[in-house]
């Protein structure tokens, strides 16, 4: 299948796609794949390398590092996938009220959003989780209340441009009302840039999560999450590498998966670029 | 009684530039099944009037006069009574057809749709009422037509779908703004012979806009000629194109008959500085003085000082 398609991005967009598949799947069958409890402590088998009953090794409790990275998947995965529906669902609300009412209520959302905008995210999680501790919820909350700006700012623009397009005086001049133009007209030409940048974001927020956590600011021990896993590789980067190599290798293939298909279905749905065809 | 009847329409737009007078005093009137055609050089006003009367003009917009409409002062209804006679008693199309379809849309998706704001019916009704109104405005294969997208369509075909979409519910008005101008010539002359037919069997009402004399005298039975803003003269078709009162209209009519390399001098004035007296006298070669300080009346369909009707 990938060797049918000709475009180097479609190909590297259909390899993303094919990653993510993989990963969801690993991540929903995690309790079948999983060889170890990935929290269970084994004292006698500390900092192994990686071997045929330990595939990537364990870490400095025993604890079998391929299981930790299974469960993990499905850690990330999860946070990021509610976080991108918090943040597509607020950013398309308020972004289609700026966007569809204008003028005063646009100038206010927008230059709230340039507030939020120019707040730096981490400073934001480690002020939430000072003020209600760290837990998974509150990293939910760190990145949502800065996240949802940029889906609103998509959104605002695009219907704004779609607002002067000629198929939304016609539809008026077929009768139709304010709710009916704003649900079947202009939402569905929004929706190819909304996927486009959620796709893309997901990426960022996976890194995000693994930062926070890293820091000990979002997901707790002993939790499986790879951000963790890096933190409690870290002493031993010298003796036992594998530790913190094979969480991020997870990490940065997993970003890699979501920029490609980001990228892949930008150039698709996007019909400016589509339409020009070399010869 | 006329079905559509305009009085002193005054149409102006407040811009950094001034108040620009989009339209000036324009009254005319269309009977029922007749068809009138407003033609004009591009930025007279033509497509504003069209604006104003299904209430479409842009939030800047100030309208005053009276637009009967079967009796009723357009201007004086409420929002949601104006939304329901858009596209059921007055349908109107444009001049992109192909910018004028939804491209996240199918094509049947939106003639269906048309028909279902005005009438309560099932999907599947007006699905067939949507495929019956492809067959009728000659799209061929219907059926198969109807799932496709409007990136799938050509111009003409375009144009076909809005004629579709706007006799969706049988409008007795049927406003056509520049319906062929971005259309090959070929295919002009079957949107129109398109547009004629399905006004004569609807018996519907149409307000042709256009700037090609000849589609407006393929088609019509009578004719408005704008400039400036302003109606200059008006009448019978036959009457006008026969015996054009008007210096403007005579000009027009001998640059479009291309007898001679004619063409009318200067170019319309920006509608923020309009001169005074007639409009036209910078661009006349018959103007006198009364033409530049007095604002001639309009006396037998003609708004000029010099030239009167024989």
């Amino acid at each position: 299948m990938l060797l049918h398609i000709t475009n180097k991005k479609d190909r590297l967009a259909v390899l993303g796609m094919i990653i993510l598949l993989l990963l969801t799947f690993i991540a929903i069958l995690a309790p079948y794949i999983a060889p170890y409890d990935p929290v269970e402590l084994n004292l006698t088998q500390r900092l192994l390398s990686p071997s045929i009953k330990h595939l990537l090794g364990t870490d400095s409790v025993g604890r079998d590092i391929l299981s930790r990275i299974i469960y993990g998947t499905r850690i990330s995965l999860m946070i990021a996938v509610i976080v991108v529906i918090i943040e597509v669902f607020f950013g398309v609300v308020v972004g289609t009220a700026a966007g569809y009412f204008g003028r005063a209520v646009d100038e206010i959302i927008m230059r709230l959003a340039d507030i939020l905008l120019a707040f730096p995210g981490i400073i934001l999680a480690l002020v939430i989780a000072g003020l209600l501790g760290s837990s998974i919820m509150n990293l939910i909350i760190a990145l949502t209340s800065v996240g949802w700006v940029r889906y609103a700012r998509v959104v605002r623009g695009s219907i704004l441009s779609i607002k002067k397009e000629g198929f939304i005086e016609s539809a008026r001049a077929i009768g139709c009302s304010n709710l009916r133009i704003a649900s079947r007209h202009i939402l569905p030409n929004i929706i190819s840039p909304v996927i486009v940048l959620a796709t893309l974001n997901m990426g960022t927020i996976i890194i995000s999560i693994a930062g926070l956590s890293f820091l000990g600011l979002g997901v707790q021990p002993p939790t499986p999450e790879w951000g963790i896993m890096l933190n409690e590789g870290k002493p031993f980067m010298e003796s036992a590498p594998h530790l913190m190599i094979f969480p991020g290798l997870m990490i940065m293939i997993t970003v890699l998966a979501f920029n490609f298909l980001g990228d892949g279905l930008r150039d698709i749905l996007d019909m400016r670029i589509n339409d020009i065809v070399e010869y | 009684m006329s079905l559509l009847d305009i009085v002193n329409l005054n149409i102006s737009f407040a811009t950094r530039a001034g108040v620009v007078q989009a339209s000036d005093e324009v009254s005319f009137k269309i009977r029922k099944g007749e068809a009138l055609c407003l033609i004009g050089e591009s930025g007279c006003g033509k497509s504003i009037v069209a604006l104003g009367i299904m209430r479409l003009l842009p939030g800047n917009a100030r309208i005053s006069g009276k637009i009967f409409f079967n009796g009723r002062d357009l201007l004086s209804l409420h929002k949601k009574a104006m939304r329901k006679m858009r596209g059921r008693d007055i349908a109107m199309i444009f001049e992109q057809p192909a910018g004028c379809l939804n491209p996240v849309l199918s094509v049947g998706n939106q003639i269906a749709e048309a028909v279902k704001i005005h009438e309560n019916c099932s999907g599947k009704i007006s699905r067939q009422r949507a495929v019956d109104l492809m067959a009728l405005v000659g799209i061929p294969c219907p059926c198969k037509r109807y799932s496709q997208y409007p990136y799938e369509f050509s111009g003409g075909m375009a144009q076909r779908v809005m004629i579709a979409m706007a006799l969706a519910s049988h409008p007795s008005l049927l406003i056509a703004d520049e319906p062929t101008t971005s259309l090959d010539v070929t295919i002009q002359a079957q949107i129109i012979e398109l547009l004629k037919n399905l006004v004569s069997q609807f018996n519907t009402s149409l307000l042709l806009i256009t700037h090609d004399l000849g589609v407006a005298a393929q088609m019509c039975d009578s004719v408005v000629v704008m400039y400036a803003g302003g109606i200059i003269e008006k009448g019978r078709m036959s009457d006008v194109f026969k015996n054009p009162g008007h210096p403007y209209t005579q000009a027009l009519l001998k640059a479009a008959s291309g007898k001679e390399p004619a063409s009318v001098k200067g170019s319309v004035p920006e509608l923020t500085r309009l001169p005074d007296g007639c409009r036209f006298h910078p661009r006349c070669e018959l103007s006198q003085d009364i033409c530049r300080k007095i604002m001639p009346q309009m006396k037998k369909g003609v708004k000029c000082h010099i030239q009167k009707k024989t």
